[in-house]
């Protein structure tokens, strides 16, 4: 290995241990359990640093590391599955908690109504949303975030999600309808209150 | 005669847009509702910008303070 080789590998190295600690949050949202969140993250890592040499430099390297945590997170998941520690989503299929948002009539409750959340360009650079973000996240009933991870933090097609959860198209996405209303409304909580 | 859609069905049909093409009819009382009501245009965006969160979050990762940012990658 040449000199400047290994200093790019020396470097990349670095990289990792910088980007670790958000690695380990974006596993912990799906997983809900940090040990193993910190476990998934410690084998893609441990991968990443092994298959070195296959990192084509085309794309950014943290992306392509992001890539190889995605398959270990949905192998954790599975072996979640497989070892029963999922709550049953019917559980989650009873109305209460959407129908609080909304009048007899379908319309808003006042103080359900959701407000402008101003520039989401601004949002996403805002590091304090990705920790409303965060907190609104764990927040969620275990079953209902795992859903709306798998779709919308993993990029699985409901299909998909059907599959891995054992559940009907349909059900899933009444699912995620209630994830969304649910997060929003933490959300706006969390970040417009902090904000004025 | 058409019947006005509620803020509710409405929340249900901008979720589900985003994981499955809607039928012209819902399209159509979906935009028609949106036209006429800002909560509801408020909570499209909102569930929009959900939507986004994981590409964005993969831009965070990238993007930490002490790598100099993904960019100089490209």
């Amino acid at each position: 290995m040449s000199g400047s080789e290994s200093e790019e590998k020396n470097e990349r190295m670095q990289r990792l241990s910088a980007v670790r600690p958000r690695l380990v949050s974006f596993a912990r949202l799906q997983l809900r359990d940090l040990a193993q969140a910190e476990d998934a993250v410690q084998e893609a890592l441990a991968a990443a640093i092994e298959k070195d040499e296959s990192f084509s430099g085309r794309s950014g390297y943290e992306t392509w590391v992001f890539g190889i945590l995605k398959y270990k997170i949905l192998d954790a998941l599975r072996a979640q599955r497989r070892d029963g520690r999922w709550q049953p989503l019917e559980h989650e299929l009873d109305e209460d908690a959407i129908d609080r948002l909304f009048q007899q009539n379908g319309r808003w409750q006042e103080e359900a109504k959701p407000a402008s959340w101003g520039d989401p360009e601004a949002a996403f650079l805002n590091e304090r949303f990705w920790q409303v973000f965060d907190t609104c996240m764990i927040a969620l009933p275990d079953n209902i975030a795992r859903v709306f991870s798998m779709r919308e933090l993993m990029g699985l097609t409901t299909e998909e999600i059907c599959r891995e959860a054992g559940i009907k198209e349909n059900n899933c996405w009444v699912i995620l309808h209630r994830a969304r209303l649910r997060l929003r409304a933490c959300i706006e909580r969390g970040w417009l209150s902090e904000e004025n | 005669m058409f019947k006005m859609m509620m803020c509710k069905e409405a929340t249900r049909l901008m979720s589900k847009r985003l994981d499955a093409p809607l039928s012209f009819q819902e399209k159509l009382s979906l935009k028609l509702h949106l036209a006429m009501c800002d909560a509801c245009t408020e909570c499209n965006k909102q569930f929009t910008l959900l939507h986004e969160v994981g590409h964005r979050f993969e831009v965070f990762v990238s993007d930490t303070p002490d790598n100099g940012g993904g960019a100089h990658n490209e």
